[in-house]
């Protein structure tokens, strides 16, 4: 296990200099690194040129590149349009995107594997249709229409919350945000429970179970629960870094300012080292979910073993 | 008398429609008895059994007539919890492929030891200490240890011991084994075989079981029921079908065997296929691959002839049969 | 594409591989003896008969209508505005009302749906055979080259779809919709090489493939005639629901202001301009967010019922 860890690890390496460097030349060969540095007007050219030479623009672009991750492993994300520390905007936008993508994934973990449970094992039912056709619309929504009618109706219509989340984001005005991040996924949650409960139902294990003289309850707890959520399992981990990633589009919707929202504001205002650095920061989230999720792949299921 | 099969019936509502499996079967079962059941697959002979045991699937699965007797007490009338509760304790079954058989998340200590827990209400720790016993009992080496391990960490005779252990676990009255050595190695069929028999003695339990395969039968069956599109076609001790069956479909499943002494002739193979369950033919269900078959068989469904004192036959021509 | 909250088509196409009604395990040989029909004619005889292809089916066929001819049903133009008649609602002549700045809601949603379709529709298109290629060359050479592009494909994966929109797109000024078409090729193409991939290296193992070998083929033929239609059904299947997710992703972008830019006419832009007077003139959002989840729907519908079609474990 320990030697698969390390190997994996060693693989993530190539892949994220690879997605970074990606990055860092979109953003460099296509807009220009100092263009917001001056606030809204342009920089003069005495002004640019010394900015050039103090980011060290003026060095070959790999060079370049070397350099800003020579800084990243010291902890010196560069600076922003306003002249803060990257490295601060990130501790005040990251704590509330973890808080959101948090509430997102409890209500994958509990509305999308009931109701998968649920229609796992009424397959055919009015109620197994009906939640099967409302996945299938709640997918096919893209994820900005949901939030703008659930903001529609639960924060103009009915005024059950505020529309615009405070700057703090609390608990509790992140719910609905949440909810919307969630919606996507959570449709997947349940498509994939139900088609993994259906299929284990008719398991020989579960029949054996059944012959034992187990109690259904019994039955349907410890061993068809426990074998059908191990590709649930494996999907919410992977879906850490998705949620991440895609809470910008939530973020924009809910004026949430988290890193959705920073990484709007570098871009509108052409901050690159605001870019590169929270972008990188999610490649890093997304590969070390995906390496989480095969770890525990392992742990639930003991046929895997890792050499 | 341990168990009474009366009648019994159970169709499947399928998408082609309703696929009749066992039509009528009657079977009966002492304490310390061994009764083999004979069959192709689709006999319905791994139906029945499941229906004794109340795990078929219903839907699309249903009983649609007839009693199973055990002990005296009609299983089909019994509440559920009541019917759930003899499970394990009172009748417990061994399946054909151990692998998916048991759980592949748990380990076989928390499988076996379950049993326990769930029916006797036992604590963990004391279910962990049966488990053991029972692996012990099985004659599994190293039990202490290897009772934490998976089912995929064993290999297939173990992980078949496994499963006998886990039948055998609360000391049932019948045990209903399904093609119990099928998926094994041919040297580790008679090993598994011959310790499901000591272990039938010693408790002195009725025992089905459930077979393709006449060799095995030979050794350790006391009577054998043959079945062929859900029905039973013939009964008898197991000897006297070997010398002479008498029914055609017994006999083209005994000339099938291959036989040492026949070496060099050609391999009997009786024609055709088993009848789609959702179009029995009428008449005797075997007619269209029958050499005997005259306009008779056509049309009228054989009884169970009574051949002696002990046998049955469901052919119309059963003498001209047990002739050869 | 790594999946977000968009949702990736893959996890989609693979997250069902169950057998509905299969014949209980009792009693085999109940189906009928029917004569064995070739995969196509096997899928499409199931399509006839399944009430949600048809649907879709009906749907796709009528936007692709109105995207080739959508002066069909709307007699105006949607740059045609009138800033006097900004945000009225429904009225004669004009049944979904008026946007922000007075253009017609109908005449654009039905304009929108051009912008969509063809989105979708080249992306698909550029998506699988830029994946099909590189997979099917990688499956089909294998060792060095199948390494390189899994590695390659691995970046691609590394960096969410809707991120590397922002800030690929941010800097693009184009108004035309070929940026954004750019874009998801080419964030788009390792989930097809992937299953390309997957389907040629299965192939391959084939007997028939391993015996015209052995007659020795040549590995253009042997693609061509023995490889490629195995990998054929699987990439249509992920394509098509894929198609349903690229317009999605579009409309995604544009909302965010990184996608389409006017005076190309997208239901993205218009969603993103009527937001902030929802509370106002909700109908300006609700037109084209109503256009948009029926097309996507209808997309992925289809795309679900043909991988049931085709799927051949589910028989």
């Amino acid at each position: 296990m320990g030697r698969y860890v390390i190997r994996r690890l060693l693989q993530m390496v190539p892949v994220f200099f690879g997605a970074t460097l990606l990055i860092f030349l979109m953003v460099n060969v296509m807009g220009d690194p100092i263009a917001g540095l001056c606030g809204e007007r342009a920089c003069d050219p005495a002004t640019e040129a010394q900015l050039r030479q103090e980011f060290g623009l003026d060095k070959p672009l790999w060079q370049q590149y070397l350099t800003y991750m020579g800084n990243l492993f010291t902890g010196d994300f560069g600076t922003a349009f306003n002249g803060q520390p990257v490295i601060d905007l990130m501790a005040d936008a990251f704590p509330i995107t973890i808080r959101l993508t948090l509430v997102a994934i409890v209500f994958e973990i509990i509305i999308g594997i009931s109701l998968g449970v649920v229609t796992g094992l009424r397959r055919g039912r009015p109620v197994d249709t009906s939640v099967l056709v409302l996945t299938l619309v709640v997918i096919s929504v893209p994820t900005f229409v949901t939030g703008l009618l659930a903001q529609l109706l639960f924060g103009v219509k009915w005024d059950l919350i505020r529309p615009a989340v405070s700057p703090e984001a609390p608990l509790d005005e992140l719910i609905l945000p949440g909810l919307v991040l969630a919606s996507v996924s959570l449709a997947y949650v349940t498509r994939l429970t139900r088609t993994s409960i259906a299929e284990n139902t008719r398991s020989d294990y579960v029949r054996t179970a059944k012959a034992k003289g187990l109690p259904r309850r019994r039955v349907i707890s410890r061993h068809l629960l426990r074998n059908s959520l191990i590709p649930v399992v494996t999907f919410i981990g992977t879906d850490i870094g998705a949620l991440m990633g895609g809470a910008i589009v939530t973020e924009r919707i809910f004026n949430i300012h988290g890193v959705g929202y920073q990484l709007y504001q570098g871009i509108v205002r052409q901050s690159s080292q605001t870019v590169v650095g929270f972008v990188t920061v999610l490649v890093l989230v997304f590969l070390l979910a995906n390496l989480l999720v095969d770890l525990l792949y392992a742990v639930l299921d003991p046929r895997i073993r890792y050499a | 008398m341990l168990l009474e099969v009366r009648d019994l019936h159970v169709e499947f509502h399928t998408r082609d429609g309703v696929a009749k499996a066992v039509n009528g079967v009657n079977y009966t079962v002492e304490a310390g008895e061994t009764l083999a059941v004979l069959g192709e697959s689709g006999s319905g002979k791994s139906v029945t059994a499941q229906a004794v045991m109340g795990i078929l699937d219903i839907p699309p699965g249903k009983i649609a007539g007839g009693e199973i007797l055990f002990k005296g007490r009609d299983l089909l009338k019994l509440k559920e919890d009541e019917w759930r509760k003899l499970r394990g304790s009172g009748m417990a079954m061994i399946f054909q492929d151990a692998l998916s058989a048991l759980n592949p998340v748990l380990t076989v200590g928390d499988q076996l030891g379950e049993m326990f827990t769930v029916h006797r209400g036992m604590s963990r720790k004391d279910a962990r200490a049966k488990a053991v016993e029972l692996m012990d009992r099985v004659r599994i080496p190293a039990a202490r240890e290897r009772v934490r391990q998976y089912p995929h960490q064993f290999s297939g005779g173990m992980r078949q011991r496994i499963m006998i252990a886990m039948a055998l676990a609360l000391e049932p009255d019948l045990i209903i084994a399904d093609e119990p050595t099928t998926a094994l190695d041919v040297t580790v069929q008679a090993q598994v075989m011959e310790l499901l028999a000591e272990l039938q003695r010693e408790y002195n339990m009725g025992l089905i079981l459930i077979t393709h395969d006449l060799g095995v039968v030979a050794d350790v069956a006391d009577k054998i029921a043959v079945m062929y599109a859900g029905r039973i076609v013939e009964t008898a001790p197991v000897h006297d079908i070997y010398k002479a069956p008498a029914h055609p479909y017994t006999r083209g499943l005994l000339e099938s065997i291959p036989r040492l002494d026949q070496k060099g002739q050609e391999l009997y193979a009786i024609k055709g296929l088993p009848p789609n369950l959702t179009r029995i033919p009428p008449g005797c269900a075997f007619n269209p691959r029958c050499p005997l078959a005259r306009d008779v068989c056509r049309t009228d469904e054989p009884p169970l002839y009574e051949v002696s004192r002990t046998r049955r036959s469901a052919c119309h021509f059963w003498e001209e049969a047990l002739r050869g | 594409m790594a999946p977000t909250g968009q949702g990736g088509a893959m996890d989609f196409a693979m997250d069902e591989s169950e057998t509905l009604e299969k014949t209980p395990d009792g009693p085999e040989g109940t189906g009928p003896a029917e004569k064995p029909r070739s995969l196509w004619s096997d899928a499409w005889h199931d399509l006839r008969r399944n009430p949600v292809f048809i649907i879709s089916g009906l749907i796709i066929l009528f936007l692709i209508f109105i995207s080739l001819w959508p002066s069909a049903i709307a007699s105006g133009s949607p740059l045609d505005c009138d800033l006097s008649k900004a945000q009225q609602g429904s009225q004669p002549g004009h049944p979904f009302g008026f946007n922000g700045q007075g253009c017609d809601v109908y005449t654009r949603v039905v304009y929108g749906a051009r912008t969509s379709v063809s989105v979708g529709i080249l992306a698909t298109l550029g998506v699988a055979l830029l994946g099909s290629a590189l997979g099917g060359f990688a499956g089909f050479f294998g060792r060095g080259w199948d390494a390189a592009l899994s590695r390659v494909a691995d970046i691609f994966f590394g960096i969410p779809v809707v991120l590397g929109g922002l800030v690929l797109l941010s800097v693009v000024t184009s108004s035309t919709i070929w940026p954004v078409i750019g874009f998801m090729v080419l964030l788009g193409w390792p989930q097809i090489s992937r299953i390309a991939r997957g389907s040629v290296i299965t192939a391959k193992q084939n007997d028939y493939v391993q015996a015209a070998r052995a007659l020795g083929a040549s590995s253009s033929r042997m693609l061509l005639r023995h490889i490629a239609p195995n990998a054929v059904a699987p990439v249509i299947v992920v394509a098509t629901i894929a198609l349903g997710t690229y317009i999605a992703l579009e409309a995604t972008l544009s909302y965010l202001g990184v996608g389409l830019k006017p005076p190309t006419v997208s239901w993205g832009i218009d969603i993103s301009s009527a937001s902030p007077y929802v509370r106002n003139a909700p109908h300006m959002l609700l037109w084209p967010a109503g256009a948009l989840a029926i097309t996507v729907l209808a997309f992925i519908m289809l795309g679900d019922a043909v991988r049931d079609a085709l799927d051949p474990k589910l028989r």
